[in-house]
């Protein structure tokens, strides 16, 4: 097998998850970065405030999110010069999408995901692929340990199912600290059977009051 | 100055060895409402006249932040002062990006002169009609600069610029030598002061004016209008006290001295 010298893409490995719900969003990211079987540091914050009422996570190559966290935060300083007020999270969301598909064929590793409060001050969750695809979900999970969470997540969370027709808003009915709680359990699970999930916790809520952050340890093997 | 031979191209030069119309656009800038700014060794105070077109009309914006650590100033014409400055936020913008550092301001006064000179000697040109006070704050203190459109810039303690400007220099030179040493409260008091000046006369209300500052620990923004009507009506106060004690002993006219304190 001839030697690929020109692969310039990196797994750093990780999970991302994010649950909407009435009044708050929740997003959540491991602090894990790893390179194939080793770990290069566990306190690496994979979660990004763009705006007042609206926070990105993202998990893949972390080179090409730093990257484009920065473009993100440069654009949104020239929208705020501009209209003289903060993006609000649907504009965000577009925004992300064109930065992504912009670099079609050369894409950002990452696999995002957008979380915040609409104008409504309902929570919202938007998922994407690596070149810009995007939806408005109620709930997502992104990463390596994403297969894991999801049919947990579709289980646990009382939403209406994503997949019915008509879409249906599948914001939880469950209370912030329920959906903390859920949002812990999840990455404890994800934990033990991920290899590239684990270390700590990272969890951001985004509400009416502002953002807040908290802690947890996982297991660390 | 007279119409001639040589003003009508900017890369003309005059047999004198000028360039009119480089002068031409310093006029404008000695037409427009007045700015001024005053600096300390911690903070730097903008303020302006905010000269609206006629009473049905909104004045304009004569102040912009360009970053957290930067604001301008303008006078002239509003319509070029409003183009630099969003290419000033945009040199601010990238260099933050590459550097992951606030852009020193004498490096983006420089950039901004380097733009104007541009104009300066290009026949398919005009050189920019507006003059900027460019206050900040970097790793080396606090900063004011003034950028003319011949190109050129100067850093200065205080300046004003702009109509009636000579009212607001006269003011603050006899007072700039203490400037280094004030508090934030007395710059921005002497702003206000000295934007007083270029009024001639005209009443000073909040509304008339536009204050903006930056400091240590404390990004560039506008300050709120209540907090400069406060200051205005302590300092009001004070001279309407001094204006009735010095008008007591002398008992002939004193309905002038509420009007124009400053008279006496």
């Amino acid at each position: 097998m001839a030697l690929r010298r020109d692969w310039v893409y990196e797994n750093n490995g990780g999970t991302c998850v994010a649950i909407a719900g009435t009044d708050y969003c929740v997003i959540a990211a491991d602090t894990r970065l790893s390179v194939g079987y080793s770990i290069y540091t566990r306190d690496y914050s994979k979660i990004c405030k763009l705006a007042d009422k609206c926070v990105m996570a993202s998990s893949g190559f972390q080179g090409d999110l730093k990257a484009l966290q920065k473009n993100l935060a440069a654009r949104h300083l020239m929208y705020q010069h501009q209209h003289n007020k903060q993006m609000r999270c649907p504009a965000m969301a577009q925004l992300l999408s064109n930065t992504l598909y912009y670099k079609r064929f050369f894409p950002y590793y990452t696999f995002n995901i957008l979380g915040g409060l609409d104008s409504d001050g309902k929570g919202c969750v938007y998922t994407y692929d690596a070149v810009g695809s995007y939806e408005r979900v109620g709930y997502s999970a992104q990463g390596t340990g994403a297969g894991l969470i999801i049919p947990v997540l579709d289980n646990q969370l009382k939403s209406p199912s994503p997949l019915l027709l008509p879409a249906k808003d599948a914001v939880t009915p469950l209370s912030e600290t329920e959906a903390v709680d859920l949002v812990k359990d999840v990455f404890a699970s994800a934990t033990e059977r991920d290899i590239y999930t684990g270390d700590k916790v990272e969890i951001v809520i985004v509400n009416a009051s502002g953002i807040r952050q908290e802690l947890m340890e996982l297991r660390k093997d | 100055m007279f119409r001639n031979q040589y003003d009508t191209d900017v890369t003309t030069w005059s047999p004198a060895g000028r360039l009119f119309q480089v002068e031409y656009a310093m006029e404008a800038v000695k037409q427009g409402a007045a700015a001024v700014g005053l600096r300390s060794t911690s903070h730097v105070v903008l303020a302006t006249v905010n000269k609206a077109a006629s009473d049905l009309s909104s004045h304009q914006r004569k102040v912009f932040k360009i970053d957290d650590h930067i604001g301008v100033a303008i006078a002239g014409l509003t319509a070029d002062g409003r183009v630099l400055s969003r290419y000033l936020r945009n040199e601010c913008i990238n260099h933050s990006f590459v550097y992951e550092s606030p852009l020193p301001v004498s490096r983006l006064v420089v950039r901004l002169a380097d733009k104007a000179q541009v104009c300066t000697q290009r026949s398919w040109k005009r050189p920019y009609g507006v003059g900027l006070l460019v206050a900040g704050l970097d790793e080396t203190g606090a900063h004011l600069y003034y950028n003319c459109p011949s190109g050129n810039y100067f850093e200065y303690q205080a300046f004003a610029i702009g109509s009636r400007s000579q009212a607001a220099k006269t003011y603050m030179e006899r007072r700039f030598e203490a400037f280094n040493n004030y508090s934030r409260d007395e710059l921005i008091k002497d702003a206000i002061f000295a934007i007083r000046e270029t009024l001639q006369g005209e009443k000073l209300t909040s509304s008339i004016c536009t204050v903006a500052i930056v400091g240590i620990g404390e990004p560039f923004h506008m300050i709120d209008q209540k907090i400069i009507q406060e200051v205005i009506d302590s300092v009001e106060i004070k001279e309407d006290a001094a204006a009735a004690a010095d008008q007591a002993p002398a008992q002939d006219d004193d309905k002038s001295s509420e009007a124009a304190p400053m008279d006496i």
